[in-house]
């Protein structure tokens, strides 16, 4: 059912009830993955490469062996050899060799940090003993960090099995480029003879990490007919048990996998790294075994995201109509293929209507960890660049530049230049909120000595659905158990419950959602691409609606009259009519009672694979001040506006876009890995890789616009990735009006 | 190796534990007491995520070694309600979903705390300085200040806007 069209007056959908899982968070009983214990349980511990690139010569682990309480030692030799072939589920594109290969070096480490062997003890402290015994023997290569040194013709090369795809005629040397993607719509060369005014930029973004506070963490235990429980924090209970069982080589129904409490994500749990090794630990000591990251782990070994440069070039008309657009993008993807340069060269262009386009990507690997999904992976980076460049083309024809993007902002029916037709968008919607909003259309005030300016820069992600499950049990007193198979990060266990309740007609706190492990509920993909409340919601308001429907029948039932002739409204079920017969009403709660009756249990569960998640486009506005002497830049005002579809519970959507542009904010002005000449990251830790504090920020006011998504039962669209890609252009932009000099490398501040 | 006696207070509780000589206050918490409570983000005393009130006073738990804590009354996160009831902070953390995961929600609460315990009327910038050691990923800090804000003139006896 569409509840937008009927309907209209929600009244759960749109409130904001406290979490269903928040009194556990602020007293401190929720459990994250490094919060799980198991009887008898061994601490586990990686060792792990000192160099950039090298070849692995010799693992001698005869000495850490028979050290006391070491009780399980693991190399890649414990682990197959696992063909190429392409992942099945996850985030992004993913083979099997590579990730077996980045969880547990084989042969050669490519990139400081990488896992050469796993230790199991009795204490962290024998652990780490051991792990200083274990004597690896390496054979130091040359290395490459930065991405257009690592496409050079003489660069160091780290996949000598590696050729370019995608590019005629097929290369017959080995290169650490991975990939060429090509977009093309119109004539681009033709729109720039057609223009009256040209802009170009070069721009550059350092490697950042997601920096989800908590470590990677997760318990294991295998009993000795090798069925296997998997306790750990990610963003897909069904991603851990695939990729563990596929690179252990066991069959999925032998791993349980129970997802804990987890402690952000951001993209960069959405594959594994200690799972596997401690499943592996696990086997071979018969025990339990409990690993975490330190964060240095974090830093040096689980996934940032690409550093990249980018080349833009937009041509228009005296009035301001765009009538070329060309864009090259070539992205870091870290130790393996699968940089996200894709949706890199989709997004930065996807919010304009535009006749001629050009985008060519390259996926380029380089002596780093493999890069991970982060929040809109790959469009931050891409609309940096094109939002500076339209900033600059807004100057140089003396427009506004609300206007030069009104002017040719994607409209229902505009075809993208990769494929798709927009339909049903709030692009335009975002930009006239923006613009009558109090932040701008109050002045600037400069005051004397000072150097202020104002950015307004754009964002788009499409947004994805896909396989969710969703689950709805009505306990015997009326109350509700709502299970679904996503991971809740955000606040999703909330948003799930409410749609229950609103289709149920029962009050919000009547019904407890959970997390369902993989043997609980029916697969569902990863916490990503802004899925969760559109797909798992879809699962779940239809669930809900079947239950209705079991209701329903049960009150024709018990009255009985055919189903037709009951209606359900507001937690009852009340005879459709007075040809239906003269009945009190049957609430939730006494239907549930004689559920046993009339039938059993009253209980639904819903898989669906959601097509129709509604692309979402942002708008923000930043006031900045420069000090001119250190580089010093205060953000002073920031507005973040957005189309969310719809708000299901406004207080954790707010949450979505006030988070996304902090750590948007972060990525513009303070954070970046930074490698010594050895290829080794100086500053893998919180005090010199520089997150945004709350003394850093004002309050970021959170403006939502409500377009319906008619795909979506409730009219959601997706919102945890948008708000990240503005805030690198709208700083840059504020910094620009402020002291007249385009910023053309992130970070911006000085270190 | 052998282990340290040590005889301590936790959340108003005696408590007496056995610990390594490098172990942290953080680790006996965590590992040895079963208080997982407090978070190791960082280790390094950057993330905030272990916060607790030593004597009165706020520390990283990461920062300071088992057998410092002889002798002394630390109070952690699972000592902030009064059992079933809520502190102020807790419940406008709640109402303001000043949390997304919530992992570094319980050392947030303990600075929080410490910052009113010392400071009952603290201006904005106060209490984005105070907190300015404990990161936050998720929220951008903008409702964990304004739940932070709301606490504060709670506990004073004002009347709060609402959420």
């Amino acid at each position: 059912m569409n509840y937008i069209v009927s309907k209209p007056e929600l009244k759960v959908v749109g409130t904001r009830p406290v979490r269903p899982d928040g009194v556990d968070k602020v007293t401190g009983r929720a459990t994250f993955g490094a919060d799980m214990v198991l009887p008898g349980m061994l601490w586990g511990k990686v060792k792990r490469s000192p160099h950039a690139h090298a070849r692995i010569l010799k693992i001698d682990t005869s000495k850490a062996v028979k050290l006391p309480g070491v009780k399980a030692i693991v190399t890649a030799a414990d682990f197959p050899n696992i063909a190429s072939e392409e992942a099945f589920v996850g985030e992004g594109p993913m083979n099997f060799r590579d990730l077996s290969r980045n969880c547990i070096a084989r042969d050669k480490v490519l990139y400081e940090g990488h896992a050469v062997a796993a230790v199991a003890a009795i204490s962290q402290s024998v652990a780490d003993q051991a792990l200083d015994l274990i004597d690896v023997q390496y054979e130091v290569l040359p290395h490459v960090i930065d991405v257009e040194e690592a496409m050079a013709p003489d660069a160091p090369i780290l996949h000598d099995d590696l050729f370019t795809a995608n590019v005629e005629p097929k290369p017959t040397k080995a290169s650490n480029i991975a990939k060429r993607v090509y977009f093309n719509k119109g004539d681009v060369e033709a729109g720039f003879r057609d223009a009256d005014v040209v802009v170009e930029g070069r721009y550059t973004t350092a490697p950042v990490h997601q920096a989800y506070i908590e470590p990677h963490a997760c318990v294991v235990s295998v009993a000795a007919d090798g069925q296997a429980q998997v306790y750990s924090s990610s963003q897909g209970q069904f991603m851990v048990r695939a990729y563990c069982a596929k690179l252990l080589g066991w069959d999925i129904s032998e791993i349980r996998a129970v997802p804990l409490e987890i402690g952000g994500g951001f993209g960069g749990k959405t594959l594994v790294y200690l799972e596997p090794l401690a499943l592996a630990l696990a086997q071979q000591s018969g025990r339990p075994v409990k690993m975490q990251m330190t964060r240095e782990e974090v830093f040096r070994a689980s996934g940032p995201t690409s550093g990249t440069t980018i080349e833009v070039k937009l041509g228009a008309k005296r009035d301001g109509t765009i009538v070329a657009a060309k864009e090259v993008l070539k992205y870091q993807a870290g130790a393996f293929p699968g940089s996200p340069v894709q949706p890199g060269c989709m997004c930065g262009f996807a919010m304009y209507d535009l006749p001629n386009v050009e985008v060519i990507g390259y996926d380029v690997v380089s002596n780093r960890p493999k890069v991970a999904a982060y929040r809109a992976p790959g469009a931050p980076m891409s609309s940096y660049a094109v939002e500076s460049a339209l900033d600059d083309l807004a100057r140089k024809l003396g427009m506004d530049p609300i206007a030069l993007r009104e002017k040719n902002g994607a409209r229902d029916g505009t075809k993208t230049h990769y494929g798709p037709t927009h339909r049903d968008i709030g692009f335009l919607q975002t930009l006239e909120a923006a613009k009558q909003s109090e932040h701008w259309k109050s002045p600037l005030k400069p005051g004397p000595g000072k150097h202020v300016g104002r950015g307004l820069a754009c964002g788009f992600w499409f947004n994805i659905g896909g396989e969710s499950s969703g689950a709805v049990h009505i306990n015997e007193d009326g109350t509700a158990s709502v299970v679904s198979g996503s991971p809740d990060i955000g606040g999703s266990r909330a948003s799930m419950a409410i749609m229950a309740a609103e289709v149920l007609g029962i009050p919000v706190d009547k019904v407890r959602p959970i997390v369902g492990d993989t043997a609980s509920i029916g697969f569902t993909h990863v916490t990503g691409g802004s899925r969760v409340t559109f797909a798992t919601g879809m699962a779940v308001t239809q669930a809900s609606e079947q239950v209705v429907e079991q209701l329903k029948q049960r009150a024709a039932q018990i009255w009985d009259i055919p189903p037709e002739a009951v209606d359900w409204r507001d937690g009852a079920a009340y005879p459709a009519g007075s040809n239906a017969g003269a009945f009190e009403p049957l609430s939730l709660a006494e239907i549930a009672l004689r559920a046993g009756k009339t039938g059993g249990p009253i209980t639904s569960e819903v898989s669906v694979n959601a097509q129709g998640a509604g692309p979402g486009f942002g708008a923000h506005i930043c006031d900045v001040e420069v000090d001119r002497e250190t580089g010093q830049v205060t953000i002073l005002r920031y507005t973040a506006v957005q189309d969310v579809g719809k708000a299901i519970h406004p207080s954790y959507v707010e949450g979505q876009i006030q988070g996304g542009a902090a750590q948007g904010i972060g990525w513009a002005l303070n954070e970046e890995y930074i490698y010594n000449d050895k290829g080794q990251m100086e500053n893998p830790g919180f005090l010199d890789y520089r997150c945004p504090v709350a003394s850093d920020l004002p309050m970021v006011e959170a403006i939502m616009v409500e377009v319906p998504n008619p795909r979506h039962p409730f009219g959601a669209r997706g919102v945890g990735e948008v708000p990240i890609i503005p805030p690198m252009a709208a700083v840059g932009n504020a910094i620009r009006d402020a002291i007249g000099i385009r910023m053309t490398e992130l970070p911006m501040a000085p270190p | 190796m052998s282990k340290h006696h040590v005889t301590t207070t936790i959340n108003g509780e005696p408590v007496e534990f056995l610990c390594e000589p490098q172990e942290t206050v953080l680790d006996v918490l965590r590992n040895t007491l079963n208080l997982t409570g407090s978070k190791e983000g960082c280790a390094s005393g950057d993330c905030g995520a272990c916060s607790i009130i030593c004597d009165g006073k706020l520390m990283c738990s990461c920062l300071m070694l088992g057998v410092e804590a002889e002798g002394h009354s630390l109070v952690t996160i699972e000592g902030i309600a009064q059992g079933e009831d809520l502190h102020p902070l807790q419940r406008q953390f709640l109402e303001h979903a000043a949390l997304q995961c919530g992992f570094c929600t319980p050392g947030l609460i303990v600075a929080s705390k410490a910052l009113l315990d010392e400071n009952p009327n603290p201006t904005e910038e106060e209490a984005r300085y105070w907190l300015a050691g404990n990161l936050c990923r998720c929220t951008g800090y903008d409702k964990v200040i304004r739940a932070v804000m709301d606490a504060a003139a709670e506990m004073r006896g004002e009347a709060v806007r609402a959420a």
